[in-house]
């Protein structure tokens, strides 16, 4: 089987920092993998550069059999990998529901002067999700006045909306409460689930990583250091020193 | 076409320039610390080079001293920058937390303000205060004869702005300071720096630059009402060529734009004025942020 | 819905009025019209959160093309030299629009800025073709046919552009509710995201940039027709300012709001130069700063907070 996405030899520094080292990595259809490190370790810097925010030094990347390396986001996002952001990333000055239904009338490439967006018709997907994350009831307010918790939610679910085939979530539950945190990862897990997308997630806590993934990496410095069963790479004694800090 | 035309254009170009590059060095000056185009610029130039004519007629005048003629000068400049630029920058500290854009019209505003003012104080009737030129002298080169305040004086009076601006940003405290809020406003302030005089004193000094070029300019051609209106134009044009609030850059895209300009005067005078819009094209063309910026990856 | 085509009509009616009771008013009123709808084209943009500098050059343009032909085939209808104006400026609009919307923010105004003066200089240097700053007439033509003398002429003009302001204020308006407007407008909070959306904001620039080219251009045939003459000045960079100017006033919340701008923007300068002769420039540049000191979304504002407040009763 073809691995969904796939990079290899994987280079880039800013400067003098080495933010991706030679990254090999594949991940495969149905997979749902947890990507940890610490702060400044380059997961972001992975994110970016294979959805085609950032081009690499050197290596390609791979969706779907395709070369796609440096390829433009909206290209990226139209081929079925989306993403959400570590910083949320909303329309401020627009409502909570116009950002879904932005996202909808995006996915279905409708974009049209002569249609108001409300009556662009994906009513029922944007309030299935609105629905999904808790955010009817504030679904008419702009979203600048959203608190950080809820920014991140929309973040997330804007993305959801596009119903892509891989979501790559750049940490999802930071800014969520502790208690909340397994909340919003049932909601999003089962989400995926029903849309059947392969999920990539940036987490830190290792509670929520050993529940929710089939899978993890760990990147240091860069690199993969670790990649495979959660049990596995969790127990590594370099992974538990230099990344989760036991 | 000879060698002498092309020496003449040149040496045109180098002079024209060198007053280019003064207001210009002000605009983007003034745009790296409080990130503001400032569309009154314009009339900065115009009131330097009024107010430096007002002071030779006053003072200068006749009495055939060059000392006194470049005292006219750079009182002439220097006053209009202290009183308009504070005003300017007190006018801009009220609307400090809008957007750009808006802050941008806001000096749109206090420039159609001026520009009446200008006609108010110096009214229509064109001036003309050449003095100093004269009395500088001309050189010969090749055959040709150069007026020596444009052969010499511009040229060196904008390099040595140049120069000492440089300094004065490394090595002093304030100028230090100038750089670190250009480079983070946030920060600077945490660490103490005081934006507030921070900016004051940019504006001052932006001011003055522009009125310097207006008062540099004034005895080389005769002031009449619009002419802020076409320098702030082509300045802009110097400035986002160069790239926002690069100093050095200014320096280099005023001396092709003000090449280019006389060259075009002597061999195609039809292009003389749009020669400055088509080179600031041709570079973003190519470098979309202007030509001494580096481009920063986007962080999200 | 109905309400709002009562107030369209006693609007209507009002301007009507007014023009008939005090035909002085003829002419400033047709102005207001004619800013407001080239204004509109800066509202667009302003939507995307982007602002030209130059957008006069697209009432220059439209301008001259209704000269050129009035000249080259005289008795050519008005309503044939407004097409022919508009489209001229809604082509070269979006041909510029192409190389333009990979600009933003001060780099994309002052581009517009740079392409105006091009444009401003080569008109004032051709001056064998163009007239240079004299500029060129436009003989009165007539109107759907008829030929009018000067006062039905104006009659007329008003009339229609009134029309054109109703169905301009609800068209555009519309464009902002569609989702291609909507999309738009997420240009000016988040480009990025929109384009990890899979949308591309050029494209949608691109269009609000041929709109505001094409509402520019409208406004610049009528200008000419009106006035019965265009001057190089019409493109120079301070009328671009004027219309930033009025958008600004107008507020991009609704599209109703330049015209109301453009109204206040031609009294204030109309009475200033009444009553302090010359100075009218000094009493508009007081005018617009106060207005942005005071009300920072613009006028629509006001309409926002009333309804707000509405709500807030109700
Ligand atoms: N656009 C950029 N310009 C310069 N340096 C950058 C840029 N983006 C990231 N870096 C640097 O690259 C390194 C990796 O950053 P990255 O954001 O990928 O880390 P991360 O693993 O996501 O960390 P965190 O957990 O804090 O989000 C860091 O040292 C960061 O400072
Ligand atoms: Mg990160």
């Amino acid at each position: 089987m073809t691995a969904l996405l796939e990079t290899r030899g994987l280079s880039l520094s800013f400067g003098g920092i080495v933010a991706a080292d030679n990254i090999d990595f594949s991940l495969h259809e149905g997979e749902r993998l947890a990507v940890i490190g610490q702060n400044g370790a380059g997961k972001t810097t992975f994110i970016n550069i294979c959805t085609g925010l950032i081009k690499p030094d050197s290596g390609s990347v791979m969706f779907d059999g395709k070369v796609i390396t440096a390829r433009s986001p909206r290209d990226i996002v139209r081929r079925g990998m989306a993403r959400s952001f570590q910083i949320p990333q909303l329309f401020m000055e627009h409502t909570v529901r116009q950002c879904l239904e932005l996202s909808g009338v995006a996915r279905q490439r409708k974009l049209s002067l002569f249609t108001n967006l409300g009556k662009a018709n994906d009513g029922p997907g944007v309030d299935h999700i609105l629905e999904l994350v808790g955010l009817r009831e504030r679904q008419h307010e702009l979203c600048d006045s959203l608190p950080e918790g809820q920014r991140k939610l929309l973040d997330v679910a804007m993305s959801l909306m596009l119903r892509p085939r891989l979501l790559i979530m750049d940490e999802p539950t930071s800014g969520v409460s502790t208690e909340e945190k397994h909340d919003l990862m049932e909601i999003l897990m089962e989400a995926l689930e029903e849309q059947k997308t392969t999920s990539i997630f940036v987490e830190h806590d290792v509670d929520i990583v050993k529940r929710y993934a089939s899978r993890v990496a760990a990147w240091i410095s860069g690199a993969v250091a670790a990649d495979g069963a959660p049990d596995t790479v969790l127990a590594d004694p370099t992974i538990q020193r230099e990344v989760l800090g036991i | 076409m000879g060698v002498d035309t092309l020496l003449l254009a040149l040496i045109d170009g180098v002079s024209y320039a060198g007053l280019l590059f003064l207001v210009a060095l002000g605009l983007t000056f003034i745009f790296g610390v409080v990130r503001v185009l400032n569309v009154a610029h314009g009339s900065l130039y115009a009131f330097g080079g009024y107010s430096a004519a007002s002071m030779g007629i006053w003072f200068a005048q006749g009495a055939g001293s060059i000392t006194l003629s470049i005292l006219a000068l750079i009182l002439g400049a220097g006053i209009v920058g202290v009183i308009l630029g504070y005003g300017l920058m007190l006018l801009l500290h009220r609307f400090r937390d809008r957007d750009p854009i808006i802050q941008l019209l806001v000096t749109f505003g206090a420039f159609m303000v001026l520009e009446d003012v200008q006609v108010m104080i110096w009214g229509t009737q064109p001036y003309f205060v050449s003095d100093v030129m004269f009395q500088m002298g001309d050189t010969s080169l090749l055959g040709v004869v150069f007026m020596n305040y444009q052969l010499w004086f511009i040229p060196s009076v904008a390099l040595g702005v140049y120069v000492l601006l440089r300094w004065f940003l490394k090595h002093s405290l304030k100028g230090r300071q100038i750089i670190a809020v250009t480079h983070d406003r946030e920060v600077a302030t945490a660490l103490g720096v005081n934006a507030g005089r921070i900016a004051s004193f940019t504006f001052i000094i932006g001011a003055s630059l522009g009125a310097l070029g207006g008062a540099l300019a004034s005895p080389t051609t005769s002031l009449v009402p619009g002419v802020g209106a076409d320098m702030i134009v082509l300045s802009f044009a110097v400035v986002a060529t160069a790239g926002l609030g690069q100093i050095s850059g200014a320096l280099i895209v005023a001396l092709m734009i003000g090449i280019a300009r006389s060259l075009s005067v002597y061999f195609l005078p039809q292009f003389e004025v749009v020669m400055p819009y088509l080179i600031m094209m041709a570079v973003l063309l190519i470098r979309p942020q202007g030509l001494f910026t580096v481009a920063e990856a986007r962080r999200i | 819905m109905i309400k709002r085509l009562f107030i369209t009509g006693i609007v209507f009616l009002a301007v009507l009025g007014l023009s008939v009771a005090f035909p002085w008013m003829r002419v400033p009123l047709i102005m207001a019209l004619v800013y407001g709808t080239a204004a509109l084209g800066v509202v667009v943009l302003l939507r995307a959160g982007q602002i030209s500098f130059g957008h006069a050059m697209y009432m220059l343009i439209s301008g001259y093309t209704v000269a050129f032909l009035s000249e080259a085939f005289p008795g050519t209808d008005g309503i044939v030299l407004v097409l022919a104006g508009t489209g001229v400026s809604l082509v070269t609009g979006m041909v510029l629009g192409l190389f333009l919307v990979r600009y933003r923010g001060i780099f994309f105004g002052m581009l517009n800025l740079a392409i105006s003066m091009v444009i401003f200089t080569i008109v004032t240097k051709f001056y064998g073709m163009t007239g240079g700053s004299d500029g060129m007439r436009v003989p009165r033509p007539s109107l759907f046919g008829a030929d009018m003398d000067r006062a039905g002429y104006e009659a007329t003009l008003l009339i229609i552009l009134l029309i054109l302001a109703v169905v301009l204020v609800f068209s555009v308006q519309q464009f902002f509710r569609s989702s291609a407007g909507e999309a738009m407008a997420s240009i000016k909070t988040n480009e990025d995201r929109l384009e990890y959306l899979g949308v591309s904001a050029k494209k949608l620039l691109w269009q609000g940039y041929a709109v505001s080219a094409g509402l520019c251009g409208l406004a610049g045939a009528f200008y000419g027709l009106s006035q019965g003459l265009v001057t190089p000045e019409a493109g120079y960079w301070l009328k671009s300012g004027e219309l930033v100017f009025i958008s600004i006033l107008g507020g991009s919340a609704h599209a109703i709001g330049v015209f109301v701008a453009a109204l206040l923007f031609e009294f204030v300068k109309m009475y200033a130069s009444i009553l302090v002769g010359g100075s009218w420039q000094l009493v508009l540049g007081v005018t617009l700063i106060a207005i942005i000191y005071f009300l920072p979304d613009g006028l629509t504002s006001l309409l926002r907070k009333k309804r707000q407040t509405a709500e807030v009763r109700s």
